[in-house]
């Protein structure tokens, strides 16, 4: 059996409702999910159904009410088992009165990369999304475009082996969610594994080996796309629809 | 300790690219030279009053400067939602608070020396005297005392959600302490029991910021304070320091990240 890179057992989140009355809400019930090591695996659900609070989870955000996770078989508990991870958040979340440049060498040096290291990284990933003529430029100048290509240069600064990207190409322009498509496909065949969260279900039939797609915290579907494809005779956004119950409105 | 290095770093690059210190800066330069150009009655001894006033300033701007900064540090980290991409290295929450409070507390040393630079030259050439260790003397201690207010106001940054509330609430704690804390016994004395107890309890527990300030011996040239009695000074600061920052962590280990 491979090494799993992200490892869910029986993961349970629980949130006091907003609501008093309401009680606990459940948002993640009970998850057993396994990544593993050069897989770049789809995380997919409706809004609510519970894959940003596993994320968050993953990240060390936020404690699971029962059940373990892992990454690189280290508990998300220690902040070590994020020593080789990269993250991509949705939106662009970064200190503005920094310059890219200045961004990047921030986080090298949490890493613990040498000076020289972190200069050779962050030439390199100027370079890979573009910003090398703006790297002395406040955040705060750089359109959102700008900014999403800092996160996944930010999200890349350690070389990671593992990438979790929640919803990296939204709110992009066609251009911005190729350059990001490429990016993926780059990290794939350097055999890096990449976990992420995307409502582009025609990008994730593309760009995923395997999908997992839960609705109201509850795991619904797992398994390889070209499976998935298969067995269902549809395409993944059919799939998607049929396994979380939707059904259109067809109107005459 | 790197990643605190780290973070304590982000803290001063935020200060020096913020308004806020040149303008007090500025602001103090103003209005001790306008000061200092006027001579009432014709005293001979303006420049204590001038000494005085600049000093007082300078204790004023360093609050300001120490709790603005240090209040908005996790809330904004919170606001922004900067703290996630943070968070998701190997970054503990401890460390957070430890890079929040050294950078902070860098921030305000570097602040407080520029002040107390412009003091000296101010001061030395309208006496023509240079006592750099009484000076030094009270720079450190301002500065260790800092160091609690500093610790005071980012655990008030985990209890309140807004800054400006805790901002505006540590003030007058520290303004409060400086110029009630030491009468808090004689008051103790005075009250009916249990209020009595209480008092004095509370003339116990909270940090006595009011040893730190030692304007009085610089403004009238009086004798240097003894090695000793600084150190200890400075063991008092940093035992409140720890007290705080552990409860500080304490309490942001339990907190949400979203505001």
């Amino acid at each position: 059996m491979m090494d799993a890179i992200v490892e869910l057992k029986n993961l349970r989140v629980e949130f006091k409702a907003q609501n008093s009355g309401q009680g606990r809400k459940v948002a993640v019930k009970d998850l057993n999910l396994r990544v593993e090591a050069g897989e770049v695996f789809g995380f997919l659900g409706p809004n609510g159904a519970g894959k940003t609070t596993t994320m968050n989870v993953l990240l060390g955000f936020v404690n699971a009410t029962s059940g373990s996770a892992f990454l690189f078989g280290v508990n998300v508990c220690e902040p070590i088992a994020r020593q080789r991870i990269g993250y991509l958040p949705e939106m662009t979340y970064y200190y503005k009165f920094l310059t890219a440049e200045e961004l990047l060498r921030f986080y090298a040096r949490i890493f613990g990369l040498s000076r020289l290291e972190a200069d050779r990284r962050i030439d390199q990933l100027l370079k890979l999304v573009e910003l090398e003529s703006v790297r002395k430029r406040p955040i705060k100048t750089y359109s959102k475009g700008m900014q999403q290509r800092v996160g996944l240069a930010q999200a890349l600064i350690n070389n990671p082996d593992l990438l979790i990207l929640d919803e990296p190409t939204s709110g992009l322009d066609p251009i911005g969610r190729m350059k990001v498509r490429e990016i993926i496909q780059r990290l794939k065949s350097e055999g890096k594994t990449i976990f992420f969260s995307s409502h582009e279900l025609g990008e994730v039939e593309t760009v995923c080996d395997r999908v997992a797609i839960i609705n109201q915290g509850e795991l619904k579907a797992e398994g390889r796309v070209v499976d998935l494809v298969e067995k269902h005779q549809a395409n993944l956004e059919k799939i998607f629809l049929k396994i979380i119950g939707y059904e259109p409105q067809v109107s005459a | 300790m790197n990643t605190v290095l780290a973070l304590s770093g982000v803290v001063i690059k935020e200060m020096c690219r913020r308004k806020d210190f040149y303008v007090l800066f500025v602001l103090t330069a103003v209005i001790t030279l306008v000061m200092g150009s006027v001579n009432f009655f014709g005293d001979a001894k303006i420049v204590r009053y001038l000494k005085d006033i600049c000093l007082l300033l300078i204790w004023i701007s360093a609050l300001v400067i120490a709790i603005t900064t240090t209040a908005r540090q996790i809330p904004a980290e919170r606001e922004s939602r900067t703290i996630f991409p943070l968070l998701a290295k190997p970054v503990s929450r401890g460390q957070v608070i430890l890079g929040k409070f050294l950078g902070c507390w860098l921030a305000c040393g570097m602040a407080l020396l520029v002040f107390y630079v412009f003091f000296g030259v101010i001061s030395g050439s309208r006496e023509h005297e240079w006592p750099f260790l009484q000076y030094f003397q009270a720079f450190w201690l301002q500065w260790t005392m800092l160091g609690v207010v500093v610790g005071m106001v980012l655990l008030g940054s985990v209890v309140f959600t807004a800054p400006s509330s805790n901002a505006t609430i540590l003030f007058i704690v520290v303004v409060g302490i400086i110029a009630l804390g030491r009468h808090l016994n004689q008051v103790a004395l005075q009250q009916p029991e249990p209020l009595g107890t209480l008092v004095y309890a509370v003339y116990f527990l909270i940090p006595h910021l009011e040893w730190y300030d030692v304007r009085d011996l610089v403004i009238y040239n009086q004798h240097q304070l003894g090695w000793l009695d600084c150190g200890l000074a400075t063991v008092y600061a940093a035992a409140y320091v720890a007290m705080l920052l552990f409860a500080t962590g304490m309490v942001f280990r339990r907190k949400s990240l979203n505001l």
